[in-house]
């Protein structure tokens, strides 16, 4: 079975090609180019220097959110028209899950993060036990602060990972003190391969409805909620 | 030899659309979901919502073009997408789509220019005869655009400020009448009188560019006025007039256009073009002249994506395909 898997939820952009649990090739890049002219090339590029054709994937597995709206929309829409022209199963996971997986052989609390501007966060939390990840704390758009007070009362340790740019660090040394550890370079950036593994076996989803998981609704939307009744 | 079947996507505003198309000239397929009632009640299309719903339509329509066309994807010879001008972040659900079933089934790849396909949308009904003037009115465009031979656009006259559509839209706004203004300002029109006297933007003597912001203040102040006096507002005649004074102004300017280039033909292209004032006041003005005036059917106008399949056959023959690296292109010139 040959996996491909996509992630351009945020600045980052990773695509894996795997035969089962073997990984054939990663490409992780970091730059501030744009995932819609770099995705389609890049999986062109690993796909040849692994001899296979299109007709060859068995299983596409993405990423779809929370993250960058427009970065989320070019990974998903490129994996679900993939599937779907290939007539192959589509399987989604969670960006975040996809970040604290990183530390899938580690032991306890990982809080993956991406800094959603004005104080504000797309976070979940995950346990780590050998080797599986469950969620602890389902994902969600909050205020940072608010975040904290809860994962406070937790009263654990937690390793705290994102690969967005940020400046949570002192907010997170108020609010948790030692209990907060965190992870820096290559392991807190989104790799493809934990990807295929994480969703390999999980259930397909629905290709033609699948869409990305914002966690916000559409600013319009709120405010014409707020000026109308919630209830049109 | 059989004729190239495209297949085409387009994505640039709120209508997303699929299409197969034979030849440049032969509809096999015209699938469009529009967006229009989920935008109505922002009174106007809001960018972020666009690109949401894309992304759920977007292989679903794909896939009843082809099924409505009767054809695989190993029929098709080659994929094309809109991939400017229009709003960005719609824009990329396309490209990104049509770049992947470029990819998936090794087919050759076409970047088309929106304005270019509501141009080529006409040659769906009619072959087009060289030189052509293309009146090209929509919500975001009112050009002139010369056409000596296929593939080549030279703009010859645009607006300085508000698109004609938006001036409709803008109006209809004053008038607290439902987003889009266009056709329920055409409807109104139709029930009322030219009673006031609006003015008609000519600019310079040979210029054929357009202005319609001068002509929505002066609705927008007439309007203002009759609130002041307490004076009943006939919505109906101020659509009437504001209608009357566009549609002069347009059909004028494209006349004298076509004279000054000896055009054999007249396309009216775009949205607006739905315009049944504007549909009738052309057909009149060109009576009796040896131009031959063009204007597709209302589900042509609109956007759709057999205009977008239509274009591409052009840049087909003539071997103008795209890389896998194509971007959406929000701000695209249609002159090379
Ligand atoms: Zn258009």
């Amino acid at each position: 079975m040959n996996i491909l898997a996509i992630d351009t939820s945020n600045r980052p952009m990773s695509v894996a090609l795997y035969h089962n649990e073997i990984p054939l090739i990663e490409h992780t890049l970091n730059s501030k180019r744009n995932h819609s002219v770099q995705l389609m090339p890049a999986i062109e590029y690993l796909m040849k220097e692994v001899n296979l054709q299109p007709k060859d994937l068995s299983k596409i597995v993405v990423a779809n959110g929370p993250g960058s709206y427009t970065g989320l929309r070019i990974g998903v829409t490129t994996a679900k028209t993939l599937a779907w022209s290939l007539n192959i199963p589509l399987v989604t996971v969670s960006s975040l899950e996809l970040v604290a997986a990183n530390l899938i052989y580690s032991n306890g609390l990982v809080c993956s993060f991406f800094d959603a501007r004005r104080g504000n966060v797309f976070t979940g939390l995950y346990r780590a036990q050998e080797g599986q990840l469950a969620v602890q704390l389902p994902d969600q758009n909050i205020a940072m602060d608010e975040w904290l007070n809860q994962l406070n009362e937790l009263g654990e340790p937690i390793t705290m990972v994102s690969p967005t740019e940020h400046s949570f660090h002192d907010l997170v040394s108020e609010k948790l003190g030692d209990r907060a550890k965190w992870i820096r370079g290559h392991l807190s950036f989104p790799q493809a391969g934990q990807l295929v593994l994480l969703g390999k076996d999980r259930e397909p989803v629905d290709i033609h409805s699948t869409s990305p998981n914002y966690h916000r609704l559409v600013e319009a939307e709120v405010k014409w909620m707020e000026k109308n009744g919630r209830n049109e | 030899m059989d004729q190239e079947k495209i297949l085409a996507i387009e994505t640039s505003c709120d209508e997303t659309a699929a299409a197969v198309v034979e030849g440049g000239t032969t509809l096999l397929s015209n699938v469009v979901a529009t967006q229009m009632e989920i935008h109505q009640k922002f009174g106007g299309v809001v960018p972020e919502l666009a690109s949401r719903h894309h992304i759920e339509q977007i292989t679903l329509v794909i896939e009843k073009a082809l099924n409505e066309a009767k054809v695989t994807m190993d029929e098709i010879d080659a994929i094309a997408v809109t991939e400017g001008p229009g709003l960005v972040g719609a824009l990329l659900i396309g490209v990104n789509a049509a770049k992947t079933l470029a990819f998936a089934h090794q087919k050759p790849l076409i970047g088309v220019h929106h304005i270019a396909g509501h141009i080529y949308a006409n040659r769906l009904e009619q072959e087009f005869q060289f030189p052509l003037l293309s009146l090209v009115v929509s919500g975001g465009h009112t050009e002139l655009i010369l056409m000596k031979e296929h593939g080549d656009y030279e703009i010859i006259g645009e607006t300085r400020d508000d698109a004609a559509g938006e001036a409709y839209d803008k109006v209809a706004k004053a008038l607290d009448l439902p987003y889009p203004g266009g056709p329920v300002i055409d409807q109104l029109a139709h029930e009322g009188e030219e009673t006031y006297d609006f003015p008609r933007s000519w600019l310079e003597k040979d210029s054929f560019d357009f202005s319609f912001s001068g002509l929505k203040t002066a609705v927008v102040n007439q309007i203002h006025q009759l609130k002041q006096k307490n004076e009943p507002i006939s919505k109906a005649n101020i659509a009437a007039s504001f209608q009357a004074s566009v549609v002069d102004v347009l059909v004028e300017k494209t006349y004298q256009a076509a004279q000054q280039y000896g055009v054999k033909q007249l396309i009216v292209a775009g949205g607006v073009s739905a315009n049944r004032a504007l549909r009738r006041s052309i057909q009149e003005r060109f009576e009796g002249t040896n131009i031959a005036v063009s204007i597709p059917p209302l589900y042509l106008c609109t956007d759709n994506a057999a205009m977008i399949g239509a274009a591409a056959s052009i840049q087909y023959r003539n071997n103008q395909y795209a890389s896998l690296n194509l971007n959406a292109q929000p701000g695209l010139m249609i002159e090379r």
